[in-house]
This record gives C-alpha cells, structure tokens and sequence, in this order.
C-alpha cells in the first residue's frame, strides 16, 4: 500500500521539512488506510508552531511512519472507523481543543483547561472535581448496579476511578477515569531549564525511571549527535531489564497475593526487594533514578559490583524460577487465573494492546525486537510461546519474561564492562527538527518524541507511556468477568496511573 | 504441599534485624549530605548552578532537602569537595526549616511530639493517599509490609480506609485533581491525627515545582507532623522516621 508518510527510524533525528506536510484530507486518509490493515498508532498528538495549531502522527507497521498536516478545529473522528484511535483523540481534544466529530466516546482523559485557552470542547470551567460535566458510562436497566471505586484506593496505590456497571457479580462495563495524577508534564517541558529535564522525565512514572531516562535520553543524543559508548549501553540494558523484573516479579507477588495464596506472595515481596536493590548498588537509586543520562551512564560498571551483581543473580535465579513455579502449577491458583478476564487477539488488536498484556493475548510485539536500540541489536529477543488473553496468559508472560531477563543479563555481566561515567551535560539540540524513540519498558512500549523549533528550542515534548494503550484492554478484560475478580485482572496488567495522567 | 515445603526451606528467614542492627547500604546510596562550609566559593556556584531542583543556597552553604533529589550531581561536580553524601539513611526531620541544612540534622525522637508516642506508640494505623506521585514512594512505602522490612512487627500498619486510621501518609506533589479527595481523606481520618509527607514532591513540589497543576509542598494545605526526604526514600528512611517519631 502506497501513502504518502515517510518511513523513519527509531531515534533518528531529522530535519522537520522532510515530514511530509500533508492536506488534511490526505493525512486523514492515509492514517486511517495504514492503521486498517492492521497498522498501530505510536503518537498521534497536536503541537502548536508559529501560530498554527498542527497535527502529527507516527505510525508503526512493519516499520515506522510519520506526517503532519495543519489541524482543522473540527474533524470526523477516525476513531468511529478506527479503534486505536480512541483515546490519542480524546488527548487531542483536551490539549489543544480540536474537536473529532463522532467520536463514540469523547471524555477528557486528565481534566485541564487546554493549552490554548480556546473554548473548551467538554465545556468545563474546571471548578468542579473530574469527571466534569461528563457522566459515566451507564447501562440502563431495574437490575442494573453500579459500583463506583476510588479515586483513593483501598491499598497503597495511585489513584484513580473505576466505575463498574454490573448484573449481580457480572460487571457488563468497566469505565476507567484517570486523570487526578495529572501535574502538567507536558505543559512544563518545552520551557523548562534544560538541567531540570531528566528529574523531571525520570518522575513521570517512578516505576519505570529508567525507561524514561532512556527514551529522553536517546533523543536527545539524536538531536545533539551524542555518541555512547558500548559499556553505557551494556548498562543501560542491564538497568531496564532489572526494572523489568523487579516489576513482574512484584505483580508476579501481588498476584499470588490476590488468591490468597501467601507463601509466594511473600517470596516475591522480598524478591522484588533483592533486585532494587541491584539497581540501587549500580547507581545508589533503587529506581534508577539518576543513572541513564544523554551521552550515556553517570555510573560505570566496576568490577566489585559486577562481582557482586553476578553473585547475586546466581544466587536469586534458582529462587525466582522455584517460586514462579510454585504459583503457576499450584491446582488452586490456576482455576483462579484461568479463563479470568480474557481478552481475545481480536479485541487486544484493535485496542491496539502492547507489552506483555498485548503478548498475552497474542500480539508477538516486542520493540526490542522489532525497533532495537542501543545493545538490543545484538541480542536474541525470543518470542512468547501463543497464548490465551486472560489473568494466566498474564501471568505466564511475565514469569517467562524474567526468566529471558535473567538471562539477559547473566550474558551482559559475563565480562568487564568498561564506559567512562558522563555527567549532566549542557547540549544544544539541533533547530528545527524531530525525533521519537520507542523503548520496550516492563509495560510495553514506551514513546518519547521531540520538535524543535528554529532556535533548537523544545517545541513540542510528546510522552506516551505503554499504558496509554493498554488501559481500555483492562476494561475488555472485565466484561462479562465477577466483579470480585477485578483486583486480580487490575494486578495482571499493573498499569500506571501517573504515566498517563502526566 | 511438597513444593511449598521446600520452597519455604529455601527461603529461611530474612527480616533485617533493624533497629537493633546496624545495616550498611551500599557506597553509592546517597544519604544524610556532608557539607564543607569552606569549599571554594566557585565550587560551591558551580554546584548550585548544575543542581536539577535549586537546592542549594551559596550564600548560607546549605542543602535543602526538601528540595533535593539525592542525584548527587553536586558531589560529582565538587568532587566531594563541597558536598558529599554519606550512607547514614536516618534523616527525617519534624520541623520544615530542619529540612535546610549543613548537613547537621537534630535528632528526631528529640522533636517528635510526645502525645503521639503516647497515644500511637504501642498501635499506629497509617492511610496512604497519593496525590500525584510517581509510583515510586509508593512502592518504597509498600516494600515496608514485605517479610524483610515487616513493619507489622512494630504494630504499625497501612489499612484500608481513613475511618481506621490514625493518620495520613500523602505522597506526591498534591496535583490540583486530587486536592479534594485528599482533603476528604483527612478530614475521614479521626482526630487526633497525624500527617506524614514522603518524598521530595510532597516536601517541596519535588521535580514538578513551578508547574499550576500542583501545590509546592503538602504543608501549604494540611498540618505536616513528619518530613521525610528522598526522591524516593529509601525504606529504611521511612522506617526509621516511623519508629523513632512514634515509639
Ligand atoms: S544531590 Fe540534591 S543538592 Fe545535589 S545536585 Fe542533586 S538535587 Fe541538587
């Protein structure tokens, strides 16, 4: 199929002018022609330049496209044809008050006044709390009930608010609001001093700091010409690929959690534990934080804690690969977790679900596989054995996940790795230009993309965090499930909050 | 059931032995900061210029660590010099102006309020709110109930609803959509109750200050008993505040 986007690379920088900057018809048609047949939205966001209020969208198919196009103040929604659409133009309609005409479900996504002070298009003053002058999605019926969850939780976790629709136990419709996360990410990066930009990105979603730091990071480097040095990129694999596991194996507990079945639960507590504090010996952070800077790392590698890293590894994998087993061949937590909250291939592909939740139900997506970076290059990615889309599928996921993981990164430890640790540095980014890096974080794939403007000012700094995507998925997954089997599916998928609240 | 048995041999006993053990943690944490108040004053401007959160005032050679995000740029840059961070991880302070220092801390059980001890000291029940934060207090908050930390041990617990709890913990910048639940939260808790921020973004708007979608510091809108720094704090940071505040 011809289209008229330009096919580009992960974390290549280019000059703005070779975007094609195309009709709104033409834009319209080729976006919606590319994600028909299959092809998924990686942004889709509008950015203000000169005046002009523009649009942008970077597809993935087998490879990565991107185009541009003025933005009109009202268009039809391509989401009523489309939907991976759906929630990129609901974001749209609240940032820069454009309004997508049919669209079948348009609600603000964070609840703020849009960044151009233009009439609202939810018509919200912003006096009241979320959700607005917009009610929840109802279902009608004298047997209908309603339960109504957060935005303060019962545990200690970010909030946000789950309005079920239900017939006795079976909840017919989950709707998720988020938003009370929101602290204005988007609004505060293009004006902010350069030194603030990397606490700040690393902050989005703490669990996943490194992730972001390496987004940021690479593009950055891509628009100043930074070059990184093999050691910093050994260790940037070794530090995502931890977050990776302390993450699952943290789900992989929660989950052992939510049926009761406590040994596991504790085990992978501590676990989770044990590999933070991995991280925490590399960089003196248990997130990460502070650790992938542009240019490379700010801590090298040295041989007491590769040492120490090494012994560490060889001594938890045997734990993790005993506990994992334990909890996925224990009768009683597989007639728990099977068949529960299903989501079929079908659903998961026009949701447009990536990450681990996405390889549940089917999709082989993996970006360190498909768009590697960095070391990803050179490693061997296996694929997930297919699956069936509910809490088990999840789970499995994940359990093989870190077990690669592990793998991962007993290899990248088998010999000294050598970088010389950069700090901070002061970089002036190329004028006029545009990048997207795409980074396989624990959740799946992680966006960052950066406009520039004439003067090598940030323009436009688009985040999109995997659970952007991966959000309705959940509430797939609860249709038709017993509503007291929420806190399993709400833990098989573990999605951030704050990353896509901003 | 074998399989259970066996894996709980393999796992033996791991709770830290903490506060009646010392622990180390490992060299590159970085912890309660050192100042040396007669470093060269192009040092300590070179410091303060590089510093990501404004944290340090040259003038007064004084951290803020309320601000402060322990990324430790300003050690690297002086070289130790002007700022170093040592392991010492017991830096919670009860008083918001003790968050400013020369790297001298007062002893917290000093200033901790007598009547809490009194009244949580054998039974404290803690409602965690978050209100814009990244995840990752959160989960340094929650690591507290995992067999190594196992602060039930103490008689402390984080429940379920404010109507059982003794106090706040709040995380987060308080962003501007959150601000009525958790004011809801507070006032749901009974009185007398305690507030306790945790981290740099409920301290001092963290990496987000200057942003309109959120307070600067949680102690512009409630009553804050307890300060506790970190970006996030480590989890013995929290215990140790917990502990030496309450008991
Ligand atoms: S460690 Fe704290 S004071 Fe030092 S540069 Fe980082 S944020 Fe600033």
């Amino acid at each position: 199929m011809k289209t008229d986007f330009l096919q580009i690379s992960n974390g290549e920088a280019i000059k703005r002018e070779k975007i094609p900057h195309l009709s709104f018809d033409a834009f319209y048609r080729d976006a919606l022609s590319i994600v028909r047949v299959g092809g998924k939205v990686v942004h889709y966001f509008a950015y203000s330049d000169k005046g002009a209020t523009k649009l942008m969208a970077v597809l993935r198919k087998d490879k990565l496209k991107v185009a541009s196009c003025d933005a009109p103040d009202v268009y039809p929604s391509m989401t009523s044809q489309c939907e991976p659409f759906h929630m990129f133009e609901r974001e749209i309609a609240e940032q820069y008050a454009i309004r997508p005409e049919g669209h079948p479900w348009l609600k603000m996504v964070r609840y703020h006044a849009n960044f151009l002070n233009r009439p609202d298009v939810f018509g919200n003053d912003y006096t009241q709390d979320i959700p607005g002058n917009i009610d929840y999605y109802g279902v009608d019926g004298e047997e209908i009930h309603e339960v109504a969850v957060g935005p303060v939780h019962a545990g200690v976790i970010e909030p946000g608010h789950f309005r079920f629709n239900c017939i006795g136990e079976r909840v017919l419709n989950l709707e998720i609001q988020l938003g009370y996360q929101h602290r204005g990410v988007e609004k505060m990066l293009p004006g902010v001093d350069p030194k603030r930009l990397p606490v700040i990105v690393e902050g989005i979603a703490g669990d996943t700091a490194v992730g972001y730091g390496l987004c940021m990071s690479q593009a950055v480097e891509a628009l100043s010409s930074l070059q990184v040095d093999e050691g910093a990129q050994i260790i940037r694999t070794i530090a995502l690929e931890l977050e990776r596991i302390a993450n699952h194996v943290g789900d992989l507990g929660a989950l052992s959690g939510d049926v009761a079945f406590l040994p596991p639960a504790n085990y992978f507590g501590r676990m989770r534990g044990d590999f933070l504090n991995m991280t925490l010996l590399i960089c003196g952070n248990r997130f990460g934080k502070g650790l992938v800077r542009p240019g490379g790392t700010r801590f090298a590698l040295t041989e007491g804690v590769r040492k120490t890293l090494n012994d560490r590894i060889f001594e938890l994998t045997p734990q993790v690969k005993h506990v994992i087993n334990l909890l996925l061949t224990n009768a009683s937590v597989q007639s728990r977790f099977d068949d529960c909250g299903a989501v079929t291939q079908a659903d998961a592909e026009k949701l447009g679900l990536v990450g681990p939740a996405g390889r549940a139900s089917g999709l082989p997506y993996d970006v360190r596989r498909c768009f590697p970076t960095g070391h990803y290059g050179q490693l061997n990615i296996p694929g997930n054995a297919k699956r069936t889309g509910d809490v088990h599928a999840r789970a499995t996921v994940r359990g093989e996940e870190i077990l690669q993981s592990l793998d991962i990164i007993t290899t990248l430890l088998g010999d000294p790795v050598e970088t010389r640790s950069i700090e901070n540095r002061k970089v002036s980014l190329a004028p006029s230009s545009f990048v997207v890096t795409l980074n396989e974080a624990w959740r799946g794939e992680l966006s960052h993309c950066i406009l520039t403007d004439a003067d090598g000012a940030i323009l436009r700094y688009k985040v999109k965090d995997p659970s952007f995507h991966n959000w309705n998925g959940l509430s797939m997954a609860l249709r038709d499930t017993e509503i007291s089997d929420f806190p399993l599916n709400n833990k098989s998928f573990n999605l951030s909050y704050c990353g896509v609240d901003l | 059931m074998f399989n259970i048995l066996k894996n709980r041999l393999d796992q033996g006993y791991k709770t830290t032995g903490y506060p009646n053990e010392k622990i180390q943690l490992p060299p590159r944490y970085r912890g309660r900061p050192r100042i040396n108040r007669q470093a060269p004053a192009e040092v300590i401007a070179e410091c303060a210029a590089a510093c990501p959160q404004d944290a340090i005032d040259v003038s007064g050679t004084l951290i803020d660590m309320g601000r402060c995000v322990f990324c430790g740029t300003c050690e690297r840059i002086s070289k130790g010099r002007f700022i170093s961070f040592t392991q010492d991880f017991e830096i919670s302070v009860s008083e918001k102006e003790h968050l400013v220092t020369d790297g001298g801390l007062p002893a917290l059980a000093d200033h901790s309020r007598q009547h809490f001890k009194k009244l949580f000291g054998r039974s404290l029940q803690l409602r965690q709110v978050s209100a814009g934060g990244c995840n990752a207090c959160e989960a340094d908050l929650n690591v507290l109930a995992t067999p190594f930390f196992d602060l039930a041990r103490f008689g402390i617990n984080f429940v379920a609803s404010p109507r059982h709890a003794d106090g706040i913990v709040v995380t987060g910048p308080v962003s501007n959509n959150m601000k009525t639940a958790l004011l809801k939260t507070f006032e749901a808790t009974a009185s007398p109750k305690v507030v306790i921020a945790v981290g740099s973004c409920a301290l001092t708007g963290g990496p987000f200050r200057g942003s309109p979608e959120i307070a600067e510091g949680l102690d512009s809108i409630l009553p804050v008993d307890l300060f506790i720094p970190g970006c996030p704090p480590h989890p013995l940071t929290n215990l140790h505040a917990l502990l030496t505040f309450f008991k």
